[in-house]
């Protein structure tokens, strides 16, 4: 493998420092001065007509500065898919969920404008909520959305080869269904925003967001600004995982009030907000039905999946596409039936967390595939390997495998778990369990149809040559797109990680379309680097006018130019460097030209030196309808052993340890990598053993708290044994891809296989508390 | 009605008018600017607002400002000294137990007041120690490993 100096280290994150000593802005952090504070008026009811809003005490409070309703903010409808835009900033015929929004205020301190937005009267007129599938597919439901009778958000329909026919040539053909539940995104960080509306008509919106992209345009959309008018930037921004890559209300109601007051408006979400606004993931319940041949080949697979998606769609109509396509692969699967159905319910709007719409398939399926090894008397680990994917190969839904170390992967959980001495032969209670997935390394098509690329990035070299200045609009959201970004960046240009400084998530910084599916290391990554080398080409131009090496002759790394053949009398930019920077520190000295002279000589003969970058996909998928969701230009794929113990009189599980292997392609940043896994990890084994957002019978959130609502603590999580796979993408800047979500994949299932090699016990229902696992044992026993 | 409080934040000592339902969090963000304090509940549940009040660790948003006249505080702004973090934040910075850096202020408050007491704790002590913050980015693995290392520096 070729050397490098910046790219596959340890390198510190650029932005820690910051996070260490508190220096670190967040949108919470953010005021300004004659700053006004905003508070939402959101519904108490999960279904009901609104006959009327009063607003007229709210606006008699002394401090009130705006109250906004419908009437203000207009009926444009927006949303994420184009197809399926079904949200209005505030609701104005009807309120659809516990929180949906109704009106906003904008006072001079928080107190005054949340005392206004108890004084703003509506009267609803109630409606039959409808809180689970069941009800909302009803005969004679009422349409939560006029246009969608029947409560069908979105229905999708594929079969890839005839799961029928093949189901013939099947030796076991086993059914099961699995259900897990509605996750919360758990990130630390509430969702805050601070906009300013100027005298020249520029409105600038700082936000915690994951797409910069995405909320300039739907608040240019929704407000009629020119989107040229409409700057988001994005500060440090603490986690999103999903739930922060759409545009929000907040965002657009403090725009809004901004516009109308002339003043910066400020607005933040409690934690029961965060709850209420979800976005997060859906409840999935998948019918998987497999076949496979005597001699242990997968041949067939039938899912029937419906979702509980809430009010409205956001990423919902994604979701009920992944939840089909990211089945099959890692294993080579020729036959595949698909249907699914995201059903619109009366509470808080689900959409996208990481491990988009494959999670609960997947702990489904891989759970169902551990049960088809034991019927057919096969090790797991040997029944993955035998039915296993590689390099190369192409899924029934046209996905490319362009790089996949999935055996990699898959042998070394095997061996780094020890797991030939463990399968079986551990002690009742104990139990070890294997799982593997992959996922999307970026999605091939923007949200909206676009020839847009997703990722531009712009290098600007200092005109003394001592930083390199990298502006990117993507999105650093704790993943480390910065540090990566930046390690990029230094690589190509041949400069150290200090000499870079990373600007990014700012819409005046370049396109990108943010921090989703998996796709800042490749895609802004890939824009970077062609940033970097373009920048680097033009100084290697300017240099060699000057000493008359042909460019080809010449390179640029650790920081200083490499002759490739004879090196060249420079002593003359040398001295002229020296003078034009007499009294400086630090000049220039030794043996070798270095890059701070070249990039000087460039600008001098010049002018500003910008490096430029843009990337897109080329043509990805296949022909069918839906076939744009789930391509990329790299899949990115994981395996995990996972170890557990029983405690058989109270059926509580404890993880005692985990061992992962994720093929992140080529690793930028080997901490962050290892980093991505543990996360992933971390909130799989969650989302397994305990959370779970529930409801009472009026479509409140039962536990919208930290408290109530239980997130991984440092006592929940093992140590993990991290194993970075390496399979060099093609289709990768220095053949990097995913690890963000991919990681995710095989936790739930692996837990799962390890219950029920401890116990003997299959759990279809998430989440795997010990009241479920000790029915499910008390189960088994009376068999 | 306001209450005039005196108190000492990061050596430096603070005469403060609050209101008797502001906490602790909003008196020392809002009025003292100290924003590395951060607030990711406002109830107790999440250990992001950790600060140290008269050397102990306390959900800063479960204290009234007016209970906290009178006492000592240290933030996350008061733990390195001039340029040179303090080891548990070299740890932390160097070691990746730092992702979206919401957490990382009441974590490393955490962590240090933990060292102070216990210098050498064992791994099942960190975790004990530090369970009351809640990080949803790093899995934890990273904090307790660079937790341990500060350990073994501050002991040279
Ligand atoms: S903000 Fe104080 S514990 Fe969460
Ligand atoms: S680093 Fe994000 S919550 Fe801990």
């Amino acid at each position: 493998m070729k050397a490098y100096n910046v790219i596959n280290t340890r390198l510190p994150r650029v932005d820690a420092r910051a996070k260490a000593t508190g220096d670190a802005r967040y949108a919470a952090d953010l005021s300004m001065p004659g700053m006004l504070c905003g508070a939402m008026l959101q519904s108490p009811l999960a279904h009901a007509k609104i006959l009327n809003i009063d607003t007229s005490a709210a606006k008699r409070l002394p401090g009130v500065r705006d109250v906004v309703t419908w009437k203000e903010a207009g009926l444009v409808r927006y949303g994420v898919s184009p197809a399926r835009y079904d949200e209005q900033v505030f609701c104005s015929d009807k309120v659809r969920y516990v929180g949906d929004e109704v009106a906003s205020v904008a006072a001079i301190d928080l107190e005054t404008a949340m005392e206004a937005v108890s004084l703003i009267k509506v009267d609803y007129e109630e409606l039959p909520a409808f809180l689970d599938i069941q009800s909302a597919t009803a005969e004679g439901a009422i349409a939560i959305h006029e246009d969608f009778p029947g409560n069908v958000s979105a229905e999708v329909h594929q079969e890839f080869g005839n799961f029928e026919e093949a189901l013939k040539e099947c030796a076991i053909v086993r059914t099961d269904t699995f259900t897990n539940k509605r996750q919360d995104g758990g990130f630390l960080e509430p969702q805050a925003c601070l906009a300013q509306y100027d005298l020249n008509g520029n409105l600038t919106l700082w936000s915690s967001t994951q797409s910069v992209h995405y909320v300039q345009r739907s608040v240019a959309m929704v407000l009629g600004i020119p989107v040229g008018k409409v700057r988001v930037v994005k500060p440090y921004v603490g986690g999103g995982f999903g739930p922060k890559a759409a545009v929000n209300a907040m965002e657009i109601a403090a725009c809004l009030m901004s516009r109308r007051t002339g003043k910066p408006v400020k607005m933040v979400f409690s934690r029961e907000q965060v709850f209420l606004h979800s976005r997060a993931r859906h409840q999935f319940t998948h019918e998987l039905t497999t076949g496979v041949k005597k001699d242990g080949t997968i041949f067939a697979l039938r899912n029937v999946c419906h979702l509980d998606g809430g009010a409205y769609s956001s990423f919902g109509i994604a979701t009920i596409y992944y939840a089909g396509s990211l089945l099959g692969a890692p294993y080579k699967l020729p036959n595949m039936k698909y249907d699914g159905y995201r059903i619109y319910t009366n509470k808080p709007t689900c959409g996208a967390q990481r491990g988009h719409g494959g999670v609960a398939a997947r702990a489904g399926w891989e759970q169902q595939l551990d049960a088809i090894a034991a019927e057919l008397n096969m090790d797991p680990v040997e029944f993955r390997l035998k039915n296993m994917m590689r390099t190369g190969d192409v899924t029934c839904n046209d996905f490319n495998m362009s790089s996949l170390g999935m055996k990699e992967c898959l042998e070394g959980v095997r061996d780094g778990s020890n797991w030939g001495a463990k399968k079986g032969k551990l002690p009742k209670g104990k139990g070890i369990g294997v799982a593997c997935g992959f996922f999307v390394s970026g999605a091939g098509y923007p949200i909206y149809r676009s020839e847009t690329f997703h990722s531009t990035a712009t290098i600007r070299l200092t005109e003394d040559g001592g930083a390199v200045n990298l502006y990117t609009a993507a999105a650093e959201i704790g993943q480390g797109s910065d540090t990566i970004l930046g390690q990029i960046a230094a690589e190509a240009l041949g400069v150290s990680l200090d000499d870079v400084r990373v600007h990014s998530g700012d819409t005046d910084f370049g396109v990108d379309l943010g921090a989703y599916s998996s796709r800042q290391t490749l895609m802004s990554g890939h824009a970077v680097k062609m940033a970097a080398e373009d920048a680097k080409r033009k100084v290697l131009e300017a240099l060699s006018e000057q000493l008359k090496v042909p460019v080809e002759d010449m390179d640029i790394a650790g920081g200083v130019v490499v002759f490739k053949k004879d090196k060249p009398d420079f002593s003359r930019l040398r001295t002229m460097y020296i003078k034009e920077h007499r009294g400086w520190e630090d000049q220039p000295s030794g043996a070798e030209l270095t890059f701070r002279e070249a990039a000087r000589v460039a600008f001098i003969t010049r002018g500003v030196i910008i490096g430029n970058g843009a990337y897109k996909p080329g043509e990805l998928g296949g022909k069918y309808k839906g076939a744009a969701v789930g391509t990329s230009p790299a899949y990115g794929c994981s395996a995990q052993v996972v170890e557990v113990t029983v405690d058989e009189e109270t059926g509580k599980v404890t993880i005692d340890a985990m061992t992962d292997a994720h093929d992140c392609g080529f690793a930028i940043n080997r901490t962050n990598v290892e980093g991505q896994m543990q996360g992933s990890l971390s909130m799989g084994l969650g989302e397994a053993l305990f959370e779970e957002v529930r409801f009472d019978a009026k479509g409140r959130i039962l536990n919208a708290s930290l408290g109530e609502y239980r997130i991984p603590t440092m006592l929940d999580m093992p140590n993990v044994k991290t194993i970075i796979i390496e399979s060099d993408e093609p289709n990768g800047p220095f053949g990097a891809k995913e690890v963000g979500e991919g990681a995710i994949m095989p936790t739930i299932p692996a837990i799962l296989n390890a219950i029920y090699d401890a116990v003997g016990v299959r759990i279809n229902e998430l989440p795997i508390t010990s009241e479920r696992l000790f029915a499910a044992m008390k189960e088994k026993q009376k068999k | 009605m306001k209450k005039l409080i005196t108190f000492t934040v990061n050596d430096i000592e603070y005469e403060v008018a609050v209101a008797p339902n502001r906490t602790l969090t909003q008196v020392l963000r809002d009025d003292l600017n100290l924003l590395g304090t951060k607030e990711g509940c406002g109830v107790g549940d999440c250990g992001a607002c950790t600060v140290i009040m008269d050397g102990k660790p306390v959900n800063s948003c479960l204290v009234l400002a007016v209970q906290a006249g009178g006492s000592t505080i240290k933030t996350i702004e008061g733990v390195a000294s001039g340029d040179s973090l303090h080891p548990v934040q070299e740890t932390f910075v160097e070691m990746g137990a730092i992702q979206c850096g919401f957490c990382t202020p009441g974590m490393i408050l955490s962590a240090t007041s933990l060292l102070e007491k216990n210098p050498h704790p064992t791994e099942q002590e960190v975790r004990q120690a530090l369970s009351g913050n809640l990080c949803r980015c790093t899995g934890y693995q990273k904090i307790v490993e660079a937790v341990q290392e500060a350990s073994r520096r501050m002991k040279g």
